[in-house]
């Protein structure tokens, strides 16, 4: 056995032109995969992840009427004295913050223009809106009692030309039906890295927004966080109540649970497209081989070599491309993926209405992709060798030997 | 005893419609520890011939028996074990594998047969020793000479101690001086060991050295002397 390696180890070193350009197209396979797995990995927990910072929480409590879409401030679909539920969710060592938020729909009314926004009531002092006091890129953050300020998204103010300290005239929906407008100035911007959610949020205290859409007492929404995603369900099981509903980070990102299983379809069709084009570089690498070596091959027929061991012969030179192709597609991919891990790739606003996408995306290699991937290039680069490892086993010795 | 024997047996190759025969109807006996050589003009079905004996191939008809054992009876697997065993090959063209020293080259056969470490170890090295090449056994097919090259092949066909070595036009790349060294070695390994040599030949060299020689024409045994001694 160690001799057919010997073999096969040396016989890759007499067209070391055509092994390099082999070992090079799974190396650079291997890396492409790896940098694509780690892009849409990072993609989508980067968006899941976002999408539990700004808007979903690992947990909320609602009404059981309360429907997110219509933005409903009927008193019937609102948490009644959020405040009382708060305090006895923080009372849980599972959860990490807890808040009341009021969701309303409403329109920004510049002297040009009018802009559809949702206007979201917090309780600016909670942890749960850490992403918008550290996401303040000019101007002051809220302040509980601030009675006439709110603070928007950078993106909203450059597309209307607001800056700080600008009023605008703001009109939302009332928990009777009617329409209510105030005038309010802009105390601050603030920039989460996702401009679609930038672009059409804007934020005031909790206790305003309930003044001013007639729902004081109550609030859309109980914002939870937990010390630790995989506690969701656990706490939400807890936490059944037959007045309330309770939500889940899943429930709630439904579509990035779908699109995470499309992207994983997606990436298994990239994987044998990539690996295929791989697999061709190296049945033609090797047939090249049994075409050059079939005389060879006869005189190891001749002296008693059977057709599986030439098939082992062929099987172990592919072995050694597979392997030096993995280890140079990893020493190639890492730092790739390591830089953009770090750094990002930024793609801008991605123009996606209703899903929560960062404008940077954070590459995120896991070890399972890794290896996921490993086993693969190793596995199809041995399936590629298959066929020329068959013609070479079934060559006849005496068109071998006068080859 | 005889190490092989044929009777009746022709071998007919077909390409497209045309249909040629190499071997008319053999029947031929070898017997244990002879120098034979085959000789006849190109064409004349030596070499077939040989590669038929050497399980390389199958006839049309006729049967080929190797130590009383019916060959042609025998699948693939089993004639390449067959060969591995009880036969030993030296090509006209150099037929070393090119990646391995001329040591790996003669251990090749053994290993194939699952010899151990030790074993392979003494038997390659007395092997070369035997060929004069026991100072060069780490050397590569391309850093030995022509006659160097057969020299390595003839050990390699030695390696398993078989009962047949077979030969097909083993001088004729080489210069005089190595083609008579070749058949010295060739000789001297067959008064030793006993072991049956055959050649397919034109060469008159290699025909001094023989000391039966059966003639073919057209895919027959014309002539089969079996007196002939050394001149």
């Amino acid at each position: 056995m160690l001799q057919l390696f010997k073999m096969a180890y040396r016989n890759l070193g007499r067209n070391r032109r055509r092994t390099f350009f082999s070992v090079l197209a799974v190396a650079v396979a291997l890396a492409l995969l790896l940098m694509i797995a780690a892009i849409l990995e990072g993609e989508m927990r980067g968006a899941i992840d976002l999408s539990i910072r700004l808007h979903t929480g690992h947990l909320q409590i609602r009404a059981k009427s309360y429907e997110e879409e219509k933005l409903s401030l009927a008193w019937d679909d609102l948490v009644e004295n959020p405040e009382q539920i708060v305090t006895q969710l923080e009372a849980l060592e599972e959860v990490k913050a807890a808040a009341p938020r009021l969701n309303a729909s409403g329109i920004i009314a510049t002297r040009d223009e009018s802009v559809g926004v949702q206007v979201i009531g917090i309780d600016p002092l909670s942890e749960t809106n850490e992403p918008f006091y550290q996401g303040m890129v000019a101007g002051e953050y809220l302040t509980p009692d601030d009675r006439e300020g709110v603070i928007i998204g950078l993106p909203l103010a450059e597309k209307l030309d607001l800056k700080v300290g600008d009023t605008i005239n703001l009109l939302v929906n009332t928990s009777n039906g009617d329409v209510d407008e105030q005038l309010f100035t802009i105390r601050g911007l603030y920039s989460t890295g996702t401009p679609g959610y930038d672009k059409s949020t804007i934020f005031m205290p909790l206790a305003k927004a309930q003044t001013f859409t007639r729902t004081e007492g109550h609030a859309s929404l109980i914002f939870i966080l937990l010390n630790d995603i995989d506690q969701t369900d656990a706490v939400a099981a807890a936490l059944q109540s037959s007045q309330y509903k309770i939500e889940t980070w899943r429930e709630m990102n439904k579509l990035f649970v779908q699109m995470t299983g499309f992207a994983n379809v997606y990436m298994a069709f990239l994987n044998l497209i990539v690996l295929g084009v791989t697999a061709t570089v190296i049945t033609n690498t090797l047939l090249m081989a049994v075409f050059e070596r079939t005389r060879e091959m006869g005189i190891l027929t001749a002296i008693g070599m059977k057709g599986r061991q030439l098939i082992a012969l062929f099987m172990a030179e592919a072995g050694f491309l597979a392997v030096g192709g993995i280890i140079f597609g990893l020493l190639l991919g890492w730092p790739l993926v390591a830089y953009y891990t770090k750094y990002g790739i930024y793609f801008g606003d991605m123009g996606m209405t209703g899903i929560i996408f960062g404008d940077t995306i954070y590459a995120h290699l896991t070890v399972s992709d890794t290896v996921i991937l490993i086993i693969m290039a190793f596995v199809i680069t041995l399936l590629a060798a298959l066929y020329p490892a068959i013609v070479a086993s079934r060559l006849e010795p005496v068109e071998a030997l006068h080859s | 005893m005889e190490v092989t024997k044929l009777t009746d047996v022709t071998r007919v190759y077909k390409i497209g419609e045309v249909e040629t025969h190499a071997l008319r109807g053999i029947n031929l006996t070898i017997g244990d520890g002879e120098f034979t050589t085959l000789v006849g003009p190109s064409g004349s079905g030596k070499t077939t011939l040989l590669q038929l004996i050497g399980c390389l191939d199958q006839p049309t008809s006729g049967s080929i028996y190797l130590r009383g054992e019916d060959v042609t009876r025998l699948n693939r697997n089993q004639r390449a074990d067959l060969r591995k065993a009880k036969i030993g090959f030296i090509f006209q063209f150099f037929a070393l594998i090119p990646t391995l020293t001329a040591y790996e080259n003669v251990e090749m056969p053994l290993l194939l047969s699952g010899q151990n470490n030790g074993r392979r170890k003494t038997r390659v090295m007395e092997l070369l020793d035997a060929v004069g090449l026991s100072d060069r056994a780490h050397h590569r097919p391309d850093q030995l000479s022509g006659g160097e090259q057969q020299r390595v092949a003839v050990a390699r066909a030695l390696a398993t101690n078989p009962v047949l070595v077979l030969a097909d036009e083993p001088t004729a790349n080489l210069d005089t001086a190595n083609g008579d060294q070749v058949m010295e070695i060739m000789q001297k390994l067959n008064q030793e060991t006993g072991t049956t040599f055959i050649f397919a030949t034109h060469d008159p060299r290699v025909i001094k050295y023989a000391r039966r020689v059966v003639t073919l024409c057209d895919g027959l045994v014309v002539e089969n002397n079996t007196a002939k001694k050394k001149d």
